[in-house]
């Protein structure tokens, strides 16, 4: 697995709503290998403060050599982030982990909550790009807190020929409720795969549902980590025997029955 | 020191730890480089001085929960507790690979007790590939990490000297900077027989997440690294290679040449790159790129003029 410290410069930076930023990146040696569900760790400033690169999930990438990501203002490094203008120098470190595994035979389930839904635009297109059978059947469920966490984005998924659902706690943009309440109403044949990115408790609710049901599922995790290559060992996971699982290397992408669900 | 005359093409930047002779002053450090396979891709392995492994204990260790790291103003702190494969998975799976490498592998080793320290330092000897041991004595995040021992002169002496005598090779003791006197550490290890000591290791800290009203990491305190230690680490290097002749390495916050260069300039005969290599994998060789930049502006005719040349002239 190729991985590169890249030089890339910001072509492109979109405010979709109040706090979140989508950005596109030149960075042909990163788009030219990376696999939906990899993430890339970029340096926020040039000093030493704040220290660390921060992990994003791809969330386009494009033949181009550009990738795009989209993430929340959450603290000081989105921040700096977010200020970035076109035309700047961004250090991005990547294609890391593993991705998500894709069956072009299956039908899929594709659900993204808040930042969560950052790498499930890649993979449905992905997915859609490598169908062998027709799409009617596969289904992508965003949501987030209000209209602003999923109606910017619903464009670029509508593009794809799978039909996409939408709901929001507030109830401002699509269903009021979960994506989880989304989820119970679909009908999903048996060899469907569900695969999902989101806050925690989301995925431990669809892990549960998805096992209740005997459906395949996979969950795109996010962590704390200094390095994103497997030298910190700070992203530790605990797995149901007693040992860890390490969400850089071993993930971000896992079948949900790997992983311990704390709810 | 007694150096053959330099032919090789560049600048001469060989150091020596006790009888191991390196190539360069730059090394890894332990717990931040993996077993260097990880880096094998972002960097040319072959141009370093030493490679230092993850500490490596008797039996393997799961190490601590998350959240086992946390980011802090210009360093972060670390609660990994020791996470590794252990001494015999290490000697069987990672040394094959390291043994390949041009450069030097000194292996970290943490125990329990100095029966551990000499059991795995035995299994070690005589392993293709080991040039050195640095002797951990100074990991704050377990409780068998050698904490015990890196406080107390007398356990420090004993733990080196059982080292010392259960092995051919070079041995670095890693000194902890959670002390009243570090002096007072290393002449301790000096007189029990150490080849070298390699300081500073972290400094015990804490983060709070005020939000939550709970400690940022499930250990409670951690060890801090990275930029913000090195001012204490420059200092501690500085009053140890004044208390001892045995070689010292410097570790601390170093991201740069500059950085590296000032360690050598306080004392070091050598440096280590810790943190830095979480953020630029390649660190490690862009600060030897910048200390051949330096020793040919310099016209230095070895780098070792350098190591503790600070000039203190002007004071009285």
């Amino acid at each position: 697995m190729p991985q590169y410290q890249e030089k890339t410069i910001v072509t492109r930076v979109e405010q979709l709503s109040a706090d979140n930023v989508r950005l596109t990146l030149k960075a042909p040696d990163i788009a030219g290998t990376c696999k939906p569900g990899q993430f890339v760790m970029i340096r926020t400033a040039a000093g030493k403060d704040p220290l660390l690169r921060r992990p994003f999930s791809i969330h386009q990438a494009d033949a181009a050599g550009s990738i795009q990501i989209y993430f929340k203002i959450v603290g000081r490094g989105t921040e700096i982030l977010a200020r970035v203008r076109e035309g700047e120098e961004l250090s991005v470190f990547g294609p890391l982990g593993k991705g998500f595994r894709i069956n072009e035979n299956v039908p899929v389930c594709l659900i993204g909550g808040g930042l969560g839904i950052a790498p499930m635009l890649f993979l449905a297109k992905e997915i859609s790009r490598r169908k062998r059978v027709n799409t009617d059947n596969d289904i992508i469920i965003l949501g987030g807190r209000s209209k602003g966490d999923v109606e910017p984005l619903m464009a670029d998924f509508k593009q794809i020929n799978m039909q996409t659902q939408a709901a929001t706690d507030d109830g401002s943009f699509g269903e009021h409720g979960f994506v989880t309440d989304v989820l119970r109403k679909v009908q999903l044949s048996s060899n469907t795969i569900v695969y999902a990115c989101g806050p925690e408790p989301m995925m431990g609710a669809i892990a549960a549902y998805c096992n209740d049901h005997n459906l395949e599922c996979q969950v795109s995790v996010e962590s704390v980590m200094a390095c994103g290559m497997g030298a910190c060992l700070g992203c530790n996971r605990p797995v149901d025997d007693g040992k860890y699982v390490h969400v850089c290397l071993d993930g971000p992408v896992f079948d949900a029955k790997e992983l311990k669900w704390n709810l | 020191m007694e150096f053959v005359k330099y032919s090789a093409d560049g600048p001469d930047l060989r150091v020596k730890i006790g009888s191991l002779e390196l190539q360069n002053p730059v090394m890894t450090a332990s717990g931040t480089f993996g077993y260097a396979r990880e880096f094998e891709s972002l960097m040319n392995l072959h141009r370093l001085g030493a490679v230092i492994v993850k500490g490596i204990s008797l039996f393997p260790r799961p190490g601590n929960p998350p959240p086992r790291i946390v980011e802090t103003a210009c360093g972060m702190l670390n609660a990994i507790g020791l996470q590794n494969v252990g001494v015999d998975r290490f000697i069987l799976e990672k040394m094959p690979y390291l043994n390949g490498l041009n450069v030097p592998t000194i292996v970290n080793i943490l125990g329990g007790s100095i029966e551990e320290y000499r059991e795995i330092t035995k299994r070690l000897e005589g392993v293709p590939g080991v040039a050195g041991i640095e002797v951990n004595i100074s990991c704050p995040n377990v409780k068998e990490g050698g904490v015990a021992f890196g406080g107390d002169p007398k356990m420090a002496a004993a733990v080196t000297q059982a080292v010392k005598e259960s092995c051919s090779v070079p041995v670095i003791v890693k000194l902890s900077p959670n002390v009243t006197d570090v002096a007072e550490m290393a002449r301790a290890v000096e007189g029990a027989g150490a080849d070298s000591v390699s300081l500073i290791n972290t400094l015990i800290g804490m983060a709070i997440n005020l939000k939550k009203k709970r400690p940022e990491l499930a250990n409670i305190i951690g060890g801090l690294s990275g930029p913000a230690i090195k001012p204490v680490a420059l200092r501690m290097v500085f009053e140890v290679s004044r208390a001892v002749s045995i070689p010292v390495i410097g570790i601390g916050g170093i991201e740069s040449a500059e950085d590296a260069l000032e360690f050598m300039l306080a004392g070091a005969s050598a440096v280590q790159i810790g943190t830095a290599n979480f953020v630029n994998p390649a660190a490690s060789e862009d600060v030897l790129d910048g200390i051949i930049d330096y020793v040919n502006e310099e016209k230095l005719s070895s780098i070792r003029d350098l190591i503790g040349g600070l000039k203190l002239d002007w004071i009285a």
